[in-house]
């Protein structure tokens, strides 16, 4: 759910980072808050166990810039991707305008992110959405890794509806700010299609 | 997904910021802030600047979100009050109408018990905005007339230029 200030001139939404556990959600949050102007970002909080997995989640505000005089702002939230954090998962994605969908491209992950994906069109319906209609980017990460699976494998699996994707190494922020991109987009243009 | 925006113009803006502003003075609080239950700031007073009041929105919006959750596994709906105790200064954070969190940052220049009855005071204040905005939105037609036309004017090259 968008938040639209006529008195501040601000419009902000949010996106929310999705996927298994350990498929670099929090590293592509790290990245982009590593490589983005002071003035163009907030703090990056972190909810996170000692050995920095996501416990709750992640946030980052951004801030974009101008159109047509309104300030443009992006609250990122990453989910925690282990299994057992089903409910925290479910309460993140309230309210959410579009979501990054961050898969493991390790072949071995790819049961994870079958679930990970399928966790994700119950929690949406559950809070009134439809998959097929919110803003989704899917993002194929670790593709710098020896055992990946084929792009094909990883589409035929996990994007089903031919939806924009994109290949990636957060580590090292290849990708990342593609996607970010791509889902802001698809974010923006569904707000003007909505009024 | 965006037909639910919380859209708010000048009249509602300037009203909650004055019943944020009075509650502020009158519980002696430190700074107040207002939050949507997505984590969204919609308002502020008091010494709010001396505050991330973007990342307390979204961390009182988790709070309320977590403890609606454990609400939810011993059969109630939610629970409207939360309170943390500092050592030196502490939250209160209520639930107005289900739907906005009112977070106010108080110290020892009040008390636990003047910040409850006038957190409880502005609540049912903030409530009848937020039913009146509501009610303008679905009655006045000129209002999305003009979200209409502010939204359509904006352009795919706008949306490019944002991203350099």
């Amino acid at each position: 759910m968008s938040f639209i200030n006529f008195t501040t001139r601000e419009i902000s939404c949010k996106i929310v980072y999705y996927g298994p556990g350990l498929s670099g959600k929090t590293t592509n949050l790290h990245w982009i808050y590593n490589h983005t102007e002071s003035d163009r970002k907030g703090k990056l909080i972190s909810l996170a166990t000692e050995t920095e997995r996501t416990l709750f989640f992640d946030f980052l505000p951004l801030a974009l810039g101008k159109i047509e005089g309104f300030g443009v702002r992006f609250h990122l939230y990453t989910v925690p991707g282990q299994v057992f954090y089903a409910a925290s998962r479910k309460l993140i994605l309230k309210g959410v305008d579009g979501i990054v969908f961050t898969a493991d491209s390790q072949i071995e992950r790819m049961e994870a992110n079958m679930e990970s994906m399928d966790d994700l069109r119950q929690n949406l319906e559950e809070h009134g959405y439809d998959i097929r209609n919110i803003p989704l980017t899917i993002q194929y990460n670790k593709r710098d890794l020896p055992n990946v699976a084929p792009l094909e494998e990883m589409n035929r699996h996990l994007n089903p509806m031919n939806g924009e994707w994109f290949e990636a190494v957060a580590f090292y922020g290849t990708g990342v700010y593609e996607t970010l991109k791509d889902v802001a987009k698809k974010v923006l243009k569904d707000l003007r299609k909505a009024r | 997904m965006s037909s639910f925006s919380l859209v708010m113009h000048d009249a509602e803006f300037e009203r909650i910021g004055s019943a944020l502003t009075e509650l502020c003075t009158s519980s002696r609080a430190f700074a107040v802030f207002l939050v949507d239950k997505n984590g969204q700031l919609i308002g502020t007073a008091g010494e709010s600047a001396r505050i991330d009041g973007t990342g307390l929105a979204s961390l009182a919006a988790g709070t309320v979100a977590a403890t609606g959750g454990m609400a939810g596994l011993i059969g109630e709906d939610e629970f409207s009050v939360l309170s943390h105790e500092g050592k030196r200064k502490s939250i209160h954070i209520t639930i107005v109408d289900s739907r906005v969190i009112l977070v106010i940052i108080f110290d020892d220049r009040s008390s636990l018990g003047l910040v409850r009855l006038r957190a409880r005071q502005a609540s049912g204040k903030l409530a009848r905005v937020f039913r009146e905005l509501d009610l303008k939105v679905e009655e006045s037609a000129n209002e999305d007339q003009m979200n209409e036309a502010f939204f359509s004017e904006i352009t795919d090259e706008d949306i490019d230029r944002l991203f350099g």
